[in-house]
C-alpha cells in the first residue's frame, strides 16, 4: 500500500494540470475489495480523483461501500440478453444490471462503457436492448461505445498465450457510427472511443 | 499553398548542395591586394563591401524575397580565411556518402592554384592549431572535447526588433555619432573604437549597396518581362530593394526583405556558428500584419505567401561544409536557423498573435529542412496556440520543439540579464538561451563526460590510444568507497574544463584580433555604444557555454558502480575494469546484470537521479562564472546536438553496459532504452536537474503515432508539457514515429526523402543520417502511455 500511494503521490502534478487522478483497474477491482477500498481513502486525502474500472460484478453492499469514496466509476454494459452474457462471459449479469441501477439511484458519477464486439453484441436487437436498459435507469449516464481493436494481440504473444480474438475483424467505423446513432435515438449521450 | 509557393519549393527541394569558389576567389583577390593597408576590422569590413560588390546575383523566376548568399539556391560559399578546404577535403566532400557537397574538378584545381596557396598558414585554423600547446592536441584527439571555433566563426546570433525600426542610414547616424563623441584624450581605445565604427559604416553601405544591385537587376529584369503580372511583381521588389535596408521597412513585404539582407548580408560577411535568426518573428510582423491589414494593402493569404517566400529561401541555404571532428559532431544541411513562435513581450504579455498561427501553418504546409520553428509556452500562453502547436507536432516532422519561456527568462536573470532584455531574449540553434539582439551567446564545444569518467576509471590514461591523457587520480581497485571514486572524476572533470577554456580563450582573442564582424556588430546592441565587435565584448551580455554531453550514460554508470561494486558488493571493480576494456567479451551475464539491475536515470528513481543531481553539480562548480574573455563568464549548457554519436565512438565499453562505440545518452535525455517507466517518470527524473542553473537542456521524447491519434490526446500531449514546464523544464521536443516506418526509410531511403526525424535540437531527414546516427534514433525508448 505504501508503494502505490508514493507511486500514485509522484504524479500529482500531472494530475493537477489535466485534472486528472488515478482509475483502479484489473482484472476486477472489486475482488480485492478491502485494498481497494484502503487505496481509495487515502487517494481521498490526498485529494487525487479516483475512478474505479468495474464490470460490476460483486456483491452489491461491496460496490455501495466502495462507491462511498469513489469519484467516478466506467461501469460496463456488455450484454442484456442474460444467456448470451453467460455465453461470453462465463457470468450471469442480473448482479451486474441491478448493481447499476443502485448505483444510478445512489447519485454516483458513471460513464457506462459497451465494448463493441462484431458479432456479439453489434447486432440491432442488442443494442436496442442495451439502450432500452440505460434509458430506463433512475439518473442519466454518458455512454462510451468502446469498438473491438486487437491491441492485446501482443500481450498474449508475450505472455505465450492463445489470442482468441485473433480472427476477430475490428468493427468497421460505419457499424460503429450506426451503433452509435441507434444508441443515441434514445436519448443517450454517446462517445465512441473513451 | 499556392501554385508559386509550390514551385518555389519544389525548386528549393530539388537543388543539390554545392560549393561555389567564388567567395573564396574574391576574398583571395581582396587580401592578396588590401592586408596590410588598414587596421584588421576596416580590412575585414572592406573585404565585406568587396563581396557585395562584385559577388554574383540572381532573382528566381517565381520569388518574392530576393537574395542568395551563393550564386544559386543551395550553393555554399567558402570561408578560406577562417578554414581553408585542401583539395582532399573537397574531393571528400564531392564524394562523400552524408551530408555531400558537389564540386567540379575544374574548381578544385582553381582553388589549388589560387586560393589554398595564399590561406596556407594564415587561416584562423592553422593559426590557431598551430599555437594550441600539446596537452590541448592530446585531449581533443581523444574526443574529450570539441572546438567549434577551428573552422566556424563565433556566432550564433538572434536578433531583436531594432532592424524593424532602424534602417542603415539610421545605423550611420548613430555611428557618426559615437565617432564624434569619442574622447581621445581621455579613453586610451579611443582610436580602436575608430576603427571598429568606422567598420561598422563600411558594413552598412556593403549592406545597401547588395540591395541596390539587386533593386537594379529586377528593374532590367523587369523591362525585359511579357508577363504583365511578373513585370509590376519585379518592379515591387526592385522599390522594396531601394527601401530596404538602407531604411527601416514599412509593410509586411519590406519587413521579411529587411530581415533577409540582414541575414545575408551576416552570413556572407563570416559563417559564424551558426544558427543565425530573426528570433521572434511572429512579434516583429505583427504590427506590419496589422497594420497592412487594417489599411486594406495585405490580405491573410498574402502574407501566408510572402512568409512562404522567405521560409523557402532559408531552406535555399545549407551550411557551409564542415571537415573532421566537426563535420562528425554534427554532419548535416541544416544550418539551424530556429524561428521562436510565441513567447513573452518585452512587457511580459503573452507574444502570441495571428502572425503565430500564420508562421505555423507556414511551417506544417511546407514542412522544410530550415528553418524550423519552436513554440515558447509560458503560463500567460493561450492553450489554443499550445494544441495548434501540438496538431503540426503529431504530423510527426520533429518540430516544433517547444520550450518553456518563463524558465528562459528565469535563467537569464540568473546570470544578471534584465527582464525586459530576458523577455525579448528566448532561445537559439537548438535550445541555447540569450538575450536576442543583445547578446554575444557563444557556444563553444561538447564537453564529453562520459569520457571524463573513463579517464577516472583508467588513472588519467585513455584507454583507446593508450596515451596517458588526464591526470593520475589512483588506480580504482584502490578506492575504497564510491566517494574515492567520485573525487577522482571529479578531479579529471576540473582539470578538462581549465584546459578546454585555456584554449577558448586563445581562440577568442585570436578571432577578436583578426576576424571581427563590424556587419553583424552593426545590429547587435550595444557594439554601437560601445565601439567594440561583437567578438569583443561589444554586445550588451557576453556568455561563453560549455556543452555538456552525455549526463545519462555518465550517471547510469556511475549508479551502476555505486551499486554492484560499493554496495552490494557482487562485482569486484577488477572484474567490471578487465570486461570494459574487453568489450564484455565472455562477460555477457556480467553486461546483463548491469543493464537490468541498476537504478538508471530517467524512471524518477531518486536512487540514480540523486546521481545525476550530483554530476550536475560538479559540472556547474567546475564551470559556471569562469571568466572569459570579455568581461564575463562562462555558463553551462545540456546539449549534444549530435555530438553524443561521435563522443559514443570515442568512448570505450562503460559499467552501465553500453558497449564500445555505441553512441552516449543525447541531450539531457536519458540512455536510449534505460528509461522503462513511461513518459511522467522521464519527466520527474528530468525535473530533478536544477535546470535554471544552465543555459538550455534538451529532452527527447518518441511516441509511437497511435497514441496522438484522438483529440483527447493531443490535450494529454499538452499537458504533459505544461506539467514539465511547471516543473521548470526548459524544452521538450517529440519524434512521432513507429520503428517500422523507420526500418522501411533505411531499406528505401528513395522512398522516404521526405521523411523528417528529430536528431537533437534539430530536425533532419532520416535518409540523410548516417548509420549510427539512424540507429540511435530508432534505439530511444517509444512511450505507450
Amino acid at each position: 500500500m505504501p508503494d502505490l500511494i508514493e507511486a500514485v503521490g509522484k504524479d500529482t502534478l500531472f494530475f493537477d494540470q489535466s485534472g486528472g487522478g488515478v482509475t483502479f483497474s484489473g482484472g476486477e477491482p472489486l475482488c480485492q475489495p478491502e485494498f481497494l477500498i484502503a487505496a481509495l481513502k487515502q487517494c481521498g486525502e490526498l485529494e487525487i480523483h479516483r475512478a474505479v474500472d468495474t464490470s460490476g460484478c460483486a456483491d452489491g453492499r461491496i460496490v455501495l461501500n466502495v462507491a462511498r469514496h469513489t469519484d467516478l466509476f466506467l461501469y460496463d454494459v456488455k450484454i442484456l440478453d442474460p444467456v448470451k452474457h453467460r455465453t461470453h462471459t462465463g457470468m450471469d449479469n442480473t448482479g451486474i444490471l441491478s448493481n447499476l441501477r443502485m448505483l444510478s439511484e445512489s447519485g454516483a458519477a458513471i460513464i457506462i462503457r459497451i465494448p463493441l464486439v462484431p458479432g456479439v453484441n453489434d447486432d440491432s436487437e442488442s443494442l436496442a436492448r442495451t439502450g432500452e436498459f440505460i434509458a430506463g435507469l433512475p439518473r442519466k449516464h454518458r455512454v462510451d461505445l468502446l469498438p473491438f481493436h486487437r491491441g492485446a494481440r501482443g500481450k498474449y504473444a508475450k505472455l505465450g498465450l492463445n489470442y482468441a480474438g485473433e480472427h476477430l475483424p475490428p468493427a468497421p467505423a460505419e457499424r460503429v457510427a450506426e451503433a452509435a446513432r441507434q444508441l443515441t435515438n434514445f436519448g443517450l449521450a454517446v462517445r465512441t472511443g473513451g | 499553398m499556392n501554385e508559386r509557393i509550390r514551385r518555389l519549393r519544389q525548386e528549393s527541394q530539388n537543388a543539390v548542395p554545392r560549393i561555389s569558389i567564388e567567395r573564396a576567389r574574391l576574398a583571395t583577390e581582396f587580401y592578396r591586394d588590401h592586408a596590410g593597408k588598414h587596421s584588421t576590422p576596416v580590412l575585414r569590413a572592406l573585404n565585406f563591401l568587396h563581396l557585395s560588390r562584385h559577388k554574383s546575383i540572381t532573382i528566381g523566376r517565381d520569388e518574392l524575397i530576393v537574395g542568395e548568399r551563393g550564386p544559386a539556391p543551395k550553393t555554399v560559399p567558402t570561408f578560406p580565411e577562417l578554414t581553408c578546404h585542401s583539395v582532399a577535403d573537397l574531393h571528400i566532400l564531392d564524394t562523400r556518402p552524408m551530408t555531400r557537397y558537389r564540386i567540379d574538378e575544374a574548381d578544385i584545381q582553381t582553388y589549388a592554384r589560387e586560393v589554398i596557396p595564399y590561406w596556407q598558414g594564415r587561416s584562423m585554423r592553422d593559426r590557431i592549431f598551430s599555437r594550441l600547446p600539446e596537452e590541448w592536441q592530446r585531449a581533443y584527439a581523444s574526443g574529450l572535447f570539441t572546438e567549434f571555433m577551428e573552422q566556424r566563426a563565433p556566432g550564433h546570433t538572434a536578433l531583436d526588433g531594432s532592424i524593424y525600426r532602424k534602417g542603415m542610414l539610421d545605423f550611420k547616424l548613430e555611428i557618426a555619432d559615437r565617432i564624434a563623441a569619442l574622447d581621445y584624450r581621455q579613453d586610451p581605445a579611443a582610436a580602436d573604437r575608430a576603427e571598429q565604427l568606422r567598420a561598422m559604416d563600411i558594413a552598412c553601405d556593403a549592406a545597401i549597396l547588395f540591395a541596390e544591385r539587386h533593386a537594379e537587376l529586377a528593374e532590367r529584369t523587369a523591362a525585359d518581362e511579357q508577363d504583365r503580372a511578373r513585370k509590376a511583381e519585379l518592379q515591387r521588389i526592385a522599390a522594396v530593394c531601394r527601401h530596404v535596408p538602407a531604411h527601416a521597412p514599412r509593410d509586411l513585404w519590406e519587413a521579411l526583405q529587411m530581415y533577409w539582407f540582414v541575414h545575408l548580408g551576416i552570413i556572407t560577411e563570416l559563417n559564424g556558428w551558426d544558427a543565425m535568426t530573426p528570433g521572434h518573428l511572429d512579434q516583429h510582423l505583427q504590427p506590419f500584419y496589422e497594420k497592412g491589414l487594417a489599411a486594406g494593402t495585405l490580405t491573410r493569404e498574402q502574407a501566408k505567401e510572402l512568409i512562404s517566400c522567405f521560409w523557402i529561401k532559408v531552406n535555399n541555404h545549407p551550411a557551409p561544409p564542415k571537415v573532421g571532428v566537426t563535420a562528425k559532431e554534427s554532419g548535416t544541411y541544416n544550418d539551424f536557423t530556429n524561428i521562436n513562435l510565441g513567447g513573452l513581450t518585452r512587457e511580459g504579455a503573452s507574444g502570441v498573435s495571428e502572425v503565430s498561427y500564420l508562421i505555423l501553418e507556414v511551417a506544417d504546409e511546407l514542412h522544410l529542412l530550415q528553418p524550423q520553428p519552436s513554440v515558447h509556452i509560458s503560463a500567460k500562453t493561450p492553450d489554443r496556440f499550445l494544441k495548434a502547436a501540438c496538431r503540426v507536432i503529431r504530423k510527426g516532422y520533429g518540430y516544433p520543439s517547444v520550450f518553456n519561456a518563463d524558465e528562459t527568462v528565469s535563467e537569464m536573470l540568473r546570470v544578471g540579464k534584465s527582464i525586459e532584455d530576458a523577455r525579448e531574449g528566448g532561445c537559439s540553434g537548438c535550445i541555447e538561451t540569450g538575450a536576442f539582439g543583445k547578446e554575444a551567446y557563444i557556444l563553444t564545444g561538447y564537453l564529453n563526460v562520459p569520457k571524463v569518467f573513463e579517464l577516472a576509471l583508467n588513472n588519467g590514461r585513455d584507454p583507446l590510444t593508450g596515451r596517458q591523457v588526464g591526470p593520475l587520480t589512483g588506480d580504482p581497485r584502490s578506492f575504497a568507497s564510491f566517494d574515492q571514486l567520485y573525487a577522482a572524476f571529479e578531479t579529471q572533470l576540473k582539470w578538462v574544463v581549465e584546459l578546454k577554456i585555456r584554449g577558448n580563450q586563445f581562440i577568442e582573442r585570436t578571432y577578436a584580433l583578426n576576424a571581427p564582424a563590424p556587419f553583424l556588430s552593426v545590429v547587435i546592441n550595444d557594439c554601437i555604444a560601445r565601439g567594440r565587435d561583437y567578438y569583443d565584448g561589444g554586445p550588451r551580455y557576453n556568455t561563453n557555454y560549455i556543452q555538456c554531453c552525455g549526463i545519462g550514460t555518465v550517471t547510469d554508470s556511475l549508479s551502476a558502480i555505486n551499486t554492484h561494486v560499493y554496495q552490494e558488493k557482487t562485482v569486484g571493480m577488477e572484474r567490471l575494469l578487465r570486461a570494459l576494456a574487453a568489450d564484455f567479451k565472455g562477460e555477457d551475464q556480467l553486461r546483463q546484470t548491469l543493464q537490468n539491475k541498476t537504478p538508471f536515470f530517467g524512471n524518477d528513481d531518486d536512487r540514480a537521479d540523486a546521481i545525476m543531481q550530483r554530476v550536475y553539480a560538479s559540472l556547474f562548480a567546475a564551470i559556471d562564472g569562469q571568466p572569459n574573455t570579455k568581461g564575463s563568464a562562462y555558463h553551462l549548457n545540456m546539449l549534444s546536438t549530435t555530438c553524443h554519436v561521435y563522443f559514443g565512438r570515442m568512448l570505450g565499453a562503460t559499467p552501465n553496459g553500453r558497449l564500445a562505440g555505441a553512441p552516449e545518452s543525447d541531450g539531457t535525455s536519458p540512455s536510449q532504452g534505460a528509461d522503462r517507466n513511461g513518459p511522467t517518470a522521464v519527466i520527474q527524473s528530468l525535473a530533478k536537474m536544477d535546470q535554471i542553473k544552465s543555459g538550455g537542456t534538451l529532452l527527447n521524447m518518441r511516441f509511437l503515432p497511435g497514441m496522438l491519434q484522438s483529440e483527447k490526446d493531443l490535450d494529454q500531449l499538452a499537458h504533459l508539457i505544461r506539467t514539465y514546464f511547471r516543473m521548470n523544464g526548459h524544452h521538450i521536443q517529440f519524434n512521432v514515429v513507429d520503428t517500422d516506418t523507420l526500418r522501411r526509410a533505411q531499406a528505401a531511403p528513395a522512398e522516404h526523402r521526405d521523411l523528417l526525424v528529430r536528431v537533437a535540437g534539430y530536425s533532419d531527414y532520416f535518409v540523410d543520417l548516417d548509420r549510427y546516427h539512424q540507429e540511435e534514433i530508432i534505439s530511444r525508448t517509444a512511450q505507450l502511455t
